[in-house]
């Protein structure tokens, strides 16, 4: 049978149990959008002047914020505790011993974690123009958004893989998950936009690891210039990160619980 | 023996300076049920997970089917049916749709019903697997094995957990798939079970393979001999002068297999011509379970 539509299939299967289990489905979409709503409630009035001297309107930056923050919770956080719990439950293993090869499994899993982070996106993006005033971006900057969540979402679903082979059990995911992701979270504009006054180590580091570039690219898809300056320098740093998540899943992972 | 499903020569494996396996050979016919019995840590998974593709091998050679299953080629995965000796098995799946996706892998089927109701799940078909009972999981992990139409199943200790009715119906199951052509590997370390279901047995030991036939002849138990046993009432003087006084009072002979019905014969008539009752008389012929502890050197509990 054509891999094809066998992956294709798996997406089917993956999405009907993923809409049937309330947390992945509670986290996975309540957060971002609860998020939204609480940051721009208490943040939303004012002005924020990033270190590259640019100004937003706090509630239109958060829109892109969370946006990027939905992409790395559909794609790392959610992919790397459930297929982990996969691991340590034997059905990964169970996968391996049927004729599905593994990458028609694995390319399901992330296929769906990116379509929820497209989903999600729209609906930042739809909650951003109702309530407060982001307007999508058309044309040229809405392709330049669509390749940036794709990309994102790529990279952010081949790291949460590659994070799963140095898991120990599904006991510890979610604590290294989060402890892999959260810090990044903060230093990198996510849900604090890196003002003109932040110490300038936050930059340094945070423009090291890729969650800062994939909000600074999609600030600059979405708003684009005089907001922000889309640069595909960001995009490619994002992309790398990908690739090098990529290469170190495909020599560490495991279909098995690691004992 | 007819063609060969399995063959496996001299077959090592080492985990670093650990031999699991330190070289054993057997096969196994196509339609026959073949048991490997042992005890916890002799080598049966690590063998059985071999022959499954999931280990690879230190030494040796193993064909399944015709194929190296360390290549993990899907012509051979297309074939085989696997029930693993934990379940893992996706918990907001109901029982039909597991049984649907992973019979789409495999390019020949059976129908889901018919599949469902083999192994008994028929009034569960759309339960959530999470809802369902332990051994409920585990008689679907059975069916997941079989929704491919396999012509060959591995099931490493198919029935462990199980109530004694739910192991009942389990074994039917298998004689099922055996009466429509399936060869079964299975592992146990259930005496019964091996005992109702195979063809033939092997009992490995350290790595080794210590004994090998069916189970009713396996390392000469049906050479062994018999014992009879029975209580006599006080003060009786006892036959002839084999008989060995027990602590509780009863008497014991053993005698060969092969003068059983002699033995047995002057005892009844030593009893009627004296008018003596026989209390608790019994014949018994040494178990599986004697014939593997025997083997295994494991400790007889009294």
């Amino acid at each position: 049978m054509n891999d094809l539509i066998l992956t294709a299939r798996q997406v089917r299967y993956t999405n009907t149990a993923f809409w049937r289990n309330p947390q992945a489905a509670f986290f996975t979409f309540a957060f971002p959008l609860m998020f939204l709503v609480i940051f721009t409630a208490l943040l939303g009035g004012g002005t924020v002047t990033l270190d590259n001297g640019l100004a937003f309107n706090q509630s239109t930056y958060y829109v892109a914020g969370m946006s990027a923050f939905a992409i790395i919770t559909a794609c790392y956080t959610n992919l790397a505790i459930s297929v982990t719990f996969q691991r340590d439950a034997g059905i990964l293993k169970r996968m391996r011993g049927t004729p599905l090869p593994g990458y028609d499994y694995l390319s399901a899993r992330v296929t769906h974690a990116i379509l929820m982070a497209l989903i999600l996106v729209s609906l930042c993006s739809a909650f951003g123009a109702v309530f407060y005033d982001a307007s999508i971006p058309t044309g040229t900057q809405l392709a330049e958004a669509i390749v940036v969540v794709l990309v994102g979402a790529g990279s952010f679903a081949a790291l949460g893989l590659a994070i799963t082979s140095v898991i120990p059990n599904a006991e510890a995911a979610p604590a290294v998950v989060n402890a892999t992701i959260l810090p990044l979270l903060f230093i990198s504009g996510v849900f604090i936009p890196i003002g003109s006054n932040a110490p300038r180590w936050v930059d340094v580091v945070g423009r090291i690891f890729p969650v800062r570039h994939l909000v600074d690219a999609y600030l600059g898809a979405y708003y684009g210039p005089p907001n922000f300056d889309f640069s595909w320098r960001d995009v490619g740093v994002v992309a790398l990160w990908g690739i090098a998540g990529l290469v170190f899943a495909a020599r560490r992972f495991s279909w098995e619980p690691r004992r | 023996m007819a063609e060969r499903v399995i063959q496996v020569g001299d077959l090592r494996k080492s985990y670093g300076d650990v031999e699991a396996v330190k070289g054993i050979s057997f096969e196994v016919a196509r339609g026959e049920v073949f048991a490997m019995l042992g005890p916890n840590g002799a080598g049966k998974t690590t063998t059985t997970e071999i022959l499954e593709g999931y280990r690879e091998r230190s030494g040796g050679s193993v064909s399944v089917l015709g194929h190296d299953p360390a290549k993990r080629e899907r012509a051979l995965r297309q074939r085989v049916g696997i029930v693993l000796q934990s379940t893992g098995i996706d918990p907001f799946l109901t029982v039909t749709e597991t049984i649907e996706m992973y019979a789409g892998y495999f390019p020949s089927r059976r129908p889901t019903a018919e599949v469902i109701d083999v192994v008994g799940l028929a009034e569960k078909k759309d339960t959530r697997v999470n809802k369902l009972s332990g051994g409920q999981q585990r008689r679907l992990d059975v069916a997941i094995a079989l929704a491919g139409d396999p012509e060959l199943l591995f099931l490493d200790e198919p029935t462990t957990g199980f109530d004694p009715s739910a192991r009942r119906n389990a074994w039917e199951v298998v004689k099922n798939l055996v009466a429509i052509g399936k060869t079964v590997f299975l592992t146990t370390h259930f005496m019964d079970e091996a005992q109702y279901l195979a063809d033939r047995v092997v009992v490995i030991a350290d790595g080794l393979i210590v004994a090998e036939g069916p189970p009713s002849s396996i390392a000469g138990r049906d050479q062994m001999r018999t014992r009879i046993r029975f209580r006599l009432p006080e003060g009786t003087p006892v036959p002839g002068g084999d008989a060995q006084r027990l602590p509780d009072g009863s008497h014991e002979i053993d005698v060969d297999a092969a003068t059983t019905t002699k033995v047995m014969h002057d005892l009844t008539g030593w009893a009627l011509d004296n008018g003596i009752t026989l209390e608790s008389l019994e014949i018994t012929q040494p178990t599986l379970e004697d014939v593997y502890l025997q083997l295994t050197g494991a400790e007889v509990g009294t």
